[in-house]
């Protein structure tokens, strides 16, 4: 602060031109950083019935197979929601300060936790709320909605996977 | 039935399962020397121009599949709101649900702020939804519209790059029309002199490139209301036979005639066990 009163004309292009970068660099690390918490690559692991390599799906087993994903947009695609919350986070953070992004992720998480059955499809109304999602649709909506998936989870296992007693 | 003991919970939207069962499978066709079937193209022409009072489109109604036509008039100008429609060329699939989704989210929009929906919002949400698919979703779209700013004519790529111009073309045929509009194209047209201008650049589409043919859709936005023209020129009409193979009646001459009576002796009737 005191710098700054007393400083000469170059001395305050610098100082702002410093204060610039170093917020710039700053921003780029945070979001760099959260990044690293998207989903790993390992987890384009082939699932079938059982966890056996599912070959009607996804073709024989190799190690390419496991390693890369099988469409190029398939990893961005997994990723687009959380990358999407924090791009947010990030913004907010900077507009606002630590304590917006702080209390929506407490709600974020409230929210998270409202849910039915392990089994059963939940409408996640509260967290599409807080996101926005509830006043637009994408194709998350209209295809492969997930209250018409053909595959269920075993009740009582999942139940008991639930509370811990499998 | 095999049902997973501990699933996780399914997402909706796309499901990149069968992506590589699908690389294998037209690996092993083209092994064999046939090939997957082509998804319907509309290989197009479709324009769109910017006029004093407003906006038109333009486009062809030949719809193809590889190197068939799939359909003969099928319709390419889309309906996003009451005052913006969109013309689409590129994989017919992809053009019709992006401009439906995009359609309801611009009336959810404008239930939420409660004003008339403006072209950029349109242009933006668009842009969006192409650029997070990387270009997968093959559709090049004609943005055209008039809101409280005035009207306005976006193109947008498949890869999500758009461009706000006051003339603009796409698809198979867009060279043809562009040089149409090249040629004869002046700002602030009245309205005949600009339908005809649209009219003769899809005409040069239609006449010049294989992809585009049949006839001429036009839609006219303005201010004061909404013109769907469907069809505004039947460019090519489907020919009509001019001779007839069928004999007519008395062309072979009688000679004789016999006549047999036939007696119905017994009539029965089997019923059908239809449970």
């Amino acid at each position: 602060m005191l710098r700054h009163e007393n400083a000469t004309q170059p001395d305050t292009l610098v100082f702002q031109k410093e204060s610039a970068t170093h917020g710039i660099i700053m921003n780029t690390r945070g979001l760099r950083s959260q990044l690293k918490d998207s989903v790993p690559v390992a987890g384009l692991c082939p699932q079938g019935a059982y966890g056996v390599q599912d070959s009607m799906r996804s073709g024989f087993s190799s190690v390419k197979n496991e390693l890369l994903p099988s469409h190029p947009l398939e990893l961005s695609e997994k990723n687009f929601q959380p990358n999407q919350d924090k791009m947010n986070f990030s913004t907010l953070r900077n507009i606002q300060g630590l304590h917006a992004p702080l209390k929506l992720q407490m709600e974020y998480r409230a929210a998270r936790q409202i849910q039915r059955l392990p089994f059963l499809q939940s409408s996640n109304l509260a967290l599409d709320t807080l996101r926005g999602n509830d006043e637009s649709i994408g194709f998350e909506d209209i295809l492969n909605d997930p209250a018409q998936s053909e595959m269920m989870g075993e009740p009582h296992m999942m139940m008991e996977y639930k509370l811990g007693m499998l | 039935m095999a049902t997973l003991v501990v699933s996780q919970s399914p997402v909706g939207g796309f499901s990149f399962e069968n992506c590589k069962r699908n690389a294998v499978l037209e690996a092993e066709a083209t092994k064999v020397g046939s090939s997957l079937p082509a998804a319907r193209k509309t290989g197009t022409t479709i324009c769109g121009v910017v006029f004093k009072d407003g906006v038109i489109l333009g486009a062809d109604t030949r719809a193809t599949e590889g190197m068939i036509v799939a359909d003969k008039n099928c319709s390419k100008i889309h309906y996003i709101s009451p005052n913006i429609y969109c013309c689409g060329a590129g994989t017919a699939a992809d053009t019709e649900m992006t401009t439906q989704i995009i359609s309801s989210n611009l009336e959810l929009h404008a239930l939420s702020t409660g004003r008339l929906p403006r072209v950029a919002t349109a242009n933006r949400m668009l842009k969006q939804m192409l650029f997070r698919y990387q270009g997968y979703i093959g559709a090049a779209l004609v943005l055209g519209g008039v809101d409280c700013n005035g009207p306005h004519l976006y193109s947008i790529y498949p890869h999500g790059s758009t461009d706000k111009l006051p003339y603009v073309t796409m698809g198979s045929g867009s060279l043809a029309a562009m040089a149409v509009f090249e040629d004869r194209y002046k700002p602030d047209m009245e309205e005949e002199q600009a339908k005809q201008l649209v009219r003769d650049a899809v005409a040069a589409g239609i006449f010049n490139d294989l992809g585009s043919g049949s006839n001429i859709d036009l839609c006219v936005i303005t201010k004061g209301g909404l013109d769907y023209i469907r069809p505004h020129d039947e460019a090519n009409k489907k020919g009509v036979r001019t001779g007839d193979y069928k004999y007519k009646r008395g062309t072979t001459g009688v000679l004789s005639k016999a006549t047999l009576n036939l007696e119905v002796v017994e009539e029965t009737v089997l019923t059908m066990d239809t449970s």
